[in-house]
């Protein structure tokens, strides 16, 4: 019975699609709605040749396929989104390849620039800490994913988004809000999944077995929640016409962008800082074997750090037409909030005292280590950044996508990197990974490659912060725009260099872990990893 | 909180007892440092929120004792740029043009604020050196070849009218008519006319079209470029006899400009730029390739 339901809303869904396309006001909205269709169409079909077989879902087993198709959507998207920003890093440097001469605009800068942030943020790091999230939970409750195949819904629901946005983006779809560019029907979507990923997390810590939660969950919790309700509000909207990928904020002005930079600043802080530790949270003190420091720190930073990020969104709109005070609270919880990110940190690199020697050895704790100190470098320079004085010289400039990058490239990409290594043979059972030398290779690359493309950053961005307020003794500006753009052209040139590098060291991981799983021997005949421990 | 307990060795330290799929945690107190700085910077706040505006109330926030408010802050640098000029800007905007140069306090000021007010509104354009864009008609400004005259009178009514533009009724204006569009000139004509043109300017043609390149040119062009193609400011048309083009001086090029003509707009800045910063932006343009 349930079935057939399923089926006549598949069928349903891809009927309105395909006239959705048919009516359609714009292009990406009809590319958008002919992917929707295809998708359906697919669904059915599958949905179909499976009537009638059994659920299998046995309790004594963890659900693994889909953090193992997780696993591989993620090293996917993180090769894509890291090779767009390469493109658009040379683009910078060098403005004739946008080709728009013979693309119309399809790959230029400003289309490419969110397909890079959405592809890096929400396609690598979504499907990282989905994919972790789901592998942490089951291992820290000992209880098997909640809801039958609803994780696969989550999973696939989250790559459809994926397509959608990268489609519509490309043809010009966007609602102009950074990092949620996506279109009305796109967050719709969002919404759908997001809450299906909440129910899955949720079922599976209440059916869990073990008396408490485990620190990770707080995180990945907190994370999920607060997603869902910055998502919700950042886009409420009414679209101009059913059938257009246009839609009107409902916020205007100046309320629009606090609500704007109140979802932008707390999508770092949700989604790149409280989800990833709970990642770090859970695969540091595994892969060092050691427990975790201290249980009071992780309580007192977590509730901190839950608590003061909220507030911190203003400092994106210093010296605009936000009012004073609320500029004021923005700075004041950014810099209160430097301790309770750094309780991460500490909590991190002190779980490895007495375990300092495997930095010799394991170049994927090296890996987390250098993860959890870009962190703590990230989450100081933040709070400093913030300060009205400071923010004076770095707003507007590359200082801030130094700044953002340190974070996103040493902090999430690192951790992310170390989790997957963690991850490949346990979940297909493999005697460990294909080669401990090649992870050493990807550590430098992507080491240097941040280091490069950091402090390039920082020497143009504070450069041209100090051309831009440069005055004569009669207060007349000295520098032109176009000035500081050509200053700028050495530093990236270099910054493009050190993206290269970090794509190459996800290469050589995307084939590491590749011939984990096609040539490592098997661990053993039964893999005690993926059955529920017994309690 | 802030335990008072001297630091174990993590040997020593106890666990919660919790364990989840093998992952413990020590039951370490919280890093002393950690707390007083998390305290300092909670006072600090306390403070900074007390100093500046901060705690929205029912009708309006806090205003801090300090009094400070950003637009205050900015409207006071500006006002003290402007209080600091007035006197020279006075004196800028009653001195004759063409003395403003020979007076050093006046020139010096004028040339500073000059390329201040270019960087800002011209260099779009004529580019930040003020050396236009080769062969895409935004004319180079260092060197002595000008379109509508080069002392600084000359340049100052460019600039305050602008050039074939819609706003302002004293534009300069002048209209070059489209030869091959508006069919005035066979096609033959406008080959001989263009072979004659290289041939004024000095480049490889073919000398038979010139020749008759030359009858056409005399009845049609020399009007407004004269007769040896010297070109004629009053009317803003270039000269046709030197290496310097507009839109380029190459056979296609120079094709292309006479069979469509050419209408380049320059904006009216008299009123989106008060008089002493048109003066000012003139002055600067004329130090660097003015001449009389």
């Amino acid at each position: 019975m349930w079935d057939y339901v399923k089926l006549i809303v598949l069928a349903l869904i891809a009927v309105l699609a395909a006239i959705g396309a048919n009516y359609a006001h714009d292009l990406p909205y009809m590319v958008n709605a002919l992917v929707v269709m295809l998708a359906a169409a697919i669904t059915f079909v599958w949905q179909l040749r499976n009537v009638g077989e059994p659920s299998h879902h046995p309790q004594n087993e963890y659900l693994d396929g889909v953090v193992r198709a997780g696993v591989i959507a993620t090293v996917f998207w993180g090769v894509v989104g890291f090779l767009v920003g390469v493109v658009i890093a040379f683009q910078l440097a060098f403005p004739a390849l946008n080709l728009g001469y013979m693309t119309e605009g399809i790959l230029n800068f400003g289309r490419l620039r969110p397909l890079h942030t959405s592809a890096v943020i929400f396609a690598f790091g979504g499907n990282a800490l989905i994919m972790s999230a789901f592998y942490v939970v089951q291992r820290t409750t000992a209880a098997r994913l909640w809801g039958g195949n609803l994780a696969w819904f989550v999973f696939w629901g989250w790559q459809l988004m994926i397509v959608l946005a990268a489609t519509s983006y490309v043809l010009g779809g966007t609602q102009s809000k950074e990092y949620a560019e996506t279109v009305w029907y796109i967050d719709w979507w969002i919404v759908v999944v997001w809450l299906a990923f909440l129910a899955v997390f949720m079922g599976t810590l209440i059916k869990r077995k073990e008396p408490h939660i485990y620190v990770a969950n707080w995180f990945y919790l907190s994370f999920i929640v607060t997603i869902a309700m910055l998502h919700v509000v950042n886009n409420m909207a009414l679209p101009v016409s059913i059938f257009s990928s246009q839609s009107v904020q409902v916020t205007a002005g100046v309320q629009d962008a606090m609500v704007q930079w109140w979802y932008g600043h707390n999508a770092v802080g949700f989604f790149l800082t409280a989800g990833f530790l709970g990642m770090m949270y859970y695969f540091v003190p595994k892969q060092a074997e050691k427990p975790v420091f201290s249980y009071k720190l992780s309580i007192i930073h977590f509730w901190a750090l839950i608590f003061l990020y909220i507030w911190a969104g203003p400092h994106h709109l210093h010296y605009t037409a936000l009012p004073d005070w609320a500029s004021t609270l923005g700075m004041v919880f950014s810099i209160i909030l430097w301790m309770p990110s750094w309780g991460g940190m500490i909590n991190g690199l002190m779980t490895l005292s007495g375990a300092w020697d495997k930095l010799r050895t394991d170049p994927i704790i090296r890996m987390m280590v250098v993860s959890v100190g870009f962190y703590g470098m990230s989450t100081f320079e933040g709070p400093m950044m913030s300060i009205k004085a400071v923010n004076s010289l770095s707003h507007y400039t590359d200082w801030t996508i130094g700044h953002v990058h340190s974070g996103a490239l040493g902090w999430n990409g690192m951790i992310t990197f170390g989790a997957l290594y963690f991850l490949t043979p346990r979940l297909w059972n493999r005697d460990g990974l294909y080669s401990l030398k090649l992870v050493s290779w990807h550590f430098w690359l992507a080491t240097i490659g941040i280091v490069l493309y950091a402090s390039s950053m920082w020497v143009t961005g504070i450069m041209e912060g100090l051309m831009w307020r440069e005055v004569d003794a009669n207060g007349f500006l000295v520098n032109a725009f176009a000035d500081t753009v050509a200053a700028k052209f050495p530093m990236y040139v270099v910054r493009g260099l050190g993206g290269a590098m970090f794509l190459g060291g996800a290469l050589i991981m995307a084939y590491n872990l590749w011939m984990t799983v096609r040539a490592q021997p098997a661990k053993a005949p039964v893999n005690a990893n993926n059955f529920v421990a017994a309690e | 909180m802030c335990a008072k307990q001297v630091k174990k060795a993590p040997a020593q330290v106890e666990t919660t007892g919790h364990s989840w799929d093998g992952i413990e945690e020590y039951n370490n107190p919280l890093p002393r440092w950690w707390v007083w700085i998390l305290y300092a910077c909670i006072v600090w706040g306390i403070g900074y929120t007390i100093a500046y505006p901060a705690w929205p109330m029912l009708t309006q926030a806090t205003q801090g004792y300090l009094g400070y408010d950003n637009r205050s802050a900015v409207a006071a640098e500006i006002k003290m740029f402007d209080d600091a000029n007035a006197e020279i800007k006075a004196k800028l905007v009653a001195a004759p043009l063409t003395g403003i140069a020979q007076d050093d306090t006046l020139n010096q000021y004028a040339t500073s604020a000059g390329a201040a007010v270019f960087k800002t509104w011209c260099a779009q354009c004529h580019g930040s050196g003020a050396a236009g864009v080769q062969g895409k008609g935004y004319p180079n400004l260092t060197d002595n070849d000008w379109l509508w005259g080069g002392d600084v009178e000359a340049i100052h009514t460019t600039i305050s009218h602008g050039i074939r533009n819609t706003t302002d009724p004293d534009a300069r204006y002048s209209e070059m008519p489209k030869f091959g569009a508006d069919q005035l000139l066979e096609p033959t004509q406008i080959g001989e006319v263009v072979e004659y043109v290289l041939q004024l300017s000095g480049q490889e043609h073919d000398a038979t079209l010139a020749t008759a390149g030359q009858t056409v040119f005399l009845d049609n062009c020399a009007a407004c470029h004269l007769e040896d193609g010297s070109g004629d400011r009053a009317q803003g048309a270039p000269s046709l006899n030197d290496a310097i083009w507009l839109y380029g001086g190459d056979r296609q090029t120079i094709t292309t400009t006479v069979y469509g003509a050419r209408y380049g707009v320059m904006p009216a800045w008299a009123g989106r730029l008060s008089e002493d910063e048109v003066r000012a932006v003139a002055v600067y343009v004329h130090s660097l390739g003015g001449g009389a």
